[in-house]
């Protein structure tokens, strides 16, 4: 008898795969906007699916919370039985309700978002065959079938990004996510082989059982976790493999509020916490983790501080806020890590679907903010929504960011050692996030009017020739194009409904978490990490109380500093860009390290795919080998075919000649 | 006499066939040349046969005759075909073959 939690689960995975399949075969009968529709039931009855989960879950006594239903076996030979089988447990279950709730929401604000676009229903086939693979992903039994939702969601993000085909930089921008997404699932699997090498199994619930009994700092088991440490961050964005991401941004809005925002990015957080055990068994793979968590949240903040291109500066903030999630999981701080990327999913996809109304507002030509200003009083409900998702990315007390993103940091000093140098420069980083989410709000909204907030005031809104937004070349509205018409949160009903949920859980999501109060995420996640010697380890509540406030005070600072230069002082900002212009530069560049990877990996590669196939293909293969063989062949047969003259006296003679020679040798031979 | 007359005499045949095979571009003459061959070669087994004073030869000599009357059939079907095609009788004319 199977578990109702598990029936439900199954459930869960199922019907996005419907949806993909009745959308992706059935576009060209399915009318009108049906496909979205369509689309958005099977998210929305799999989101009622994993809360279904959730409680017959929760009915269960705490210790039988973990349930692997398994539908048959995959691969069975004598020492690997590979199942095809799920883990319903408090983790995934968490991760199941995140990713339909907020897949849920943007679908809703797709339908209005995409209304116009001729590939509609194409969109919607993708958005759900997403949701489907990172549905696998996370409700994965074992390590090869986290491979293949891994490799699934990879491909589903690539197919994405690239949606408007015919942009090139669209296209490149898909290809170089999945170039780098192939990194990290090369390091996957060579995790999982180093794991099933040492562990002797590959499912989850066995290797981790035997993790615990081996002493910690293994060599193999601390190779396997930085191995997964590498496919973690390729697919999170971390350094040094988050180059694609701000790039990804090509791809429509809606896919960067789900994709590259919420759900996916967060993926490599979950393989961490997932994969717990392995890295407490290797505390120094953690530790490097921690390391590069924190330096990809203090370099990413930079980069966002100057950036000017309103998607680049927020997905630069998705970046920063993944280094915090992966420096409280890799500080064995995992409630807080989850935590963060709950309210992470809820703020920052409202602030893309925010971002996606304003760039709308300029006709979708340009997401530069110098070309934006003024849109307050124009945008009234996209400009509360965005400064929401603003306040709770910078932390501002009582919004949800300021309960998750200081519980990870009280954590992490609480961990003491170099964990407490880490806690410093995220308090370092939150001043920065708090500084450049007010940027954001001040600059688009607040200051002078431009002449599309003008217009988008006295009812008009702008309407130019679509262009490429990067390069500005001239496009139509056909399919591979965005569509013709451009909807702001204003006037499209869709788009309000999925964004007000939204904004009301970025206000409300911290209480789920509040220290001395409330602990909801804590012990509905407690099941999984049941086992885990640092699940007692926790900071005190004074001490979690002082960091809120200190986090609260450094959230305010950062505000206040970004009102000060951008609003009081609007001149400031362009002196200090001019006094600091290297920096400034620097910074801009996002550290050159885009231009660093050009210079010493897509040169060279091209260059040597030019060598290969100029002068190895054309010179060595064409020309030497190929053509040498066929000259042999072609001298041989030239010299047979002289032979064959046509003339049968010719032959005749060969042949009397011939039976002569022979006939002349055994003669000789017999004598 | 000795049977070396008859072998001569019988090589001698066959030289003249073979020469007038290769020589001669009128498809029916060479056909007579192989007739000319075919029949040194009978002039041979029966001599031996005769040497040798069994019949074997003489039953070969006949299978011989056979298959010669079978390829006079043969050959002047391909002659008159081919006098049907081409208007010419001309062993050389018919060099299709060339590689």
């Amino acid at each position: 008898m199977t578990p109702a939690a598990v029936s439900w689960a199954w459930l869960v995975l199922l019907l996005p795969l419907m949806g993909t399949a009745v959308i992706a075969l059935g576009w060209k009968i399915l009318p009108g906007r049906l496909a979205g529709y369509l689309g958005t039931l099977t998210i929305g009855l799999s989101f009622l699916a994993g809360i279904a989960t959730y409680f017959s879950l929760e009915a269960l006594p705490p210790e039988g919370r973990r349930l692997v239903g398994s539908a048959f076996t995959y691969i069975g030979t004598s020492n690997l039985n590979v199942d095809l089988s799920i883990l319903v447990d408090p983790l995934s279950v968490f991760m199941v309700l995140v990713v339909t709730g907020v897949s849920f929401l943007i679908h809703v604000y797709s339908i209005a978002y995409l209304g116009s676009d001729r590939g509609y229903a194409r969109f919607f086939s993708y958005l759900n065959f997403f949701v489907f693979s990172m549905l696998l992903l996370v409700l994965a039994g074992n390590f090869v079938l986290l491979i293949v939702g891994w490799a699934f969601v990879g491909a589903a993000s690539y197919l994405l990004i690239s949606f408007w085909y015919r942009r090139d930089t669209a296209t490149n921008a898909g290809i170089k996510a999945f170039v780098i997404n192939v990194i990290g699932d090369v390091g996957l699997v060579i995790a999982a082989f180093l794991i099933l090498d040492r562990l002797g199994t590959l499912d989850y619930l066995g290797a981790f059982e035997a993790a615990r009994q081996i002493p910690p700092g293994d060599p193999t088991i601390v190779a396997a976790c930085l191995l997964l440490l590498v496919g973690a961050f390729a697919k999170s964005g971390q350094l040094p493999l988050h180059t694609w991401l701000p790039d990804a941004m090509e791809g429509p809005t809606p896919v960067s509020a789900l994709i590259h925002a919420a759900t996916m990015v967060t993926a490599g957080v979950y393989l961490i916490a997932r994969c717990h055990p392995l890295f407490e068994a290797a505390p120094s793979a953690a530790a490097v983790g921690a390391i590069i968590g924190t330096l990809t949240l203090l370099f990413a903040a930079t980069v966002a501080l100057v950036s000017t291109d309103l998607k680049r500066i927020i997905a630069y903030s998705t970046i920063s806020q993944i280094g915090y999630m992966v420096l409280g999981v890799c500080a064995f701080a995992y409630s807080a890590g989850m935590f963060h990327l709950m309210t992470h999913a809820f703020f920052k996809a409202l602030l893309f679907m925010g971002a996606g109304s304003v760039v709308s507002a300029i006709g979708m030509t340009n997401g530069s903010i110098d070309r934006m200003g003024g849109f307050r009083k124009a945008m009234p409900f996209t400009f509360a929504t965005f400064t929401i998702g603003a306040g709770a990315l910078a932390g501002l007390p009582l919004l949800s960011g300021f309960f998750s993103k200081d519980e990870i940091i009280s954590y992490t000093l609480h961990r003491g050692g170099l964990y407490t140098v880490l806690g410093y420069c995220a308090y370092l980083a939150a001043i920065l996030t708090a500084f450049y989410a007010f940027r954001m709000v001040f600059r688009v909204f607040f200051g002078k009017p431009v002449p599309e907030a003008k217009e988008l005031a006295g009812g008009e809104q702008a309407h130019v020739a679509p262009q490429n937004p990067l390069t500005g070349e001239e496009e139509d509205t056909d399919v591979g194009f965005p569509g013709p018409e451009h909807h702001i949160a204003e006037r499209a009903f869709g788009m309000k409904a999925a964004m007000a949920p939204l904004a009301l859980l970025a206000v409300v999501g911290g209480v789920v978490a509040i220290p001395g109060l409330t602990a909801g995420v804590e012990t509905f996640l407690e099941p999984t990490f049941a086992g885990s010697p640092y699940l007692a380890d926790r900071p005190p509540e004074a001490e979690q109380i002082t960091g809120l406030i200190i986090g609260g005070v450094l959230a305010l600072v950062g505000v206040g500093a970004a009102y000060v230069v951008y609003m009081r002082r609007p001149g400031l900002a362009g002196s200090a860009q001019k006094k600091l212009a290297g920096v400034h530069a620097l910074f801009f560049n996002a550290w050159y390290l885009n231009q660093l990877y050009d210079r010493v990996f897509v040169r060279p590669g091209r260059a040597a795919g030019r060598f290969g196939r100029t002068t190895v293909e054309r010179v060595l293969v064409q020309n030497t080998i190929v053509g040498g063989a066929t000259g042999v062949v072609r001298a041989g047969t030239a010299l047979a075919r002289a032979v064959q003259t046509g003339y049968l006296r010719a032959y005749a003679l060969l042949l009397l000649v011939g039976v002569c020679a022979l006939a002349l040798y055994f003669l000789i031979a017999s004598g | 006499m000795g049977i070396a007359w008859f072998v001569v005499l019988s090589a001698f045949i066959f030289a003249i066939g073979a020469a007038g095979v290769l020589t001669r571009r009128n498809p029916l003459v060479i056909l007579l040349c192989l007739e000319l061959m075919l029949n040194a070669g009978n002039l041979a087994l029966l001599s031996f046969a005769r040497a040798h004073g069994n019949g074997d030869g003489q039953v070969f000599a006949l299978i011989v005759m056979v298959v010669a009357a079978c390829e006079v059939v043969i050959g002047l079907g391909l002659i008159v075909a081919m006098f049907r095609n081409k208007l010419t009788i001309d062993a050389d004319e018919m060099s299709e073959l060339r590689g």
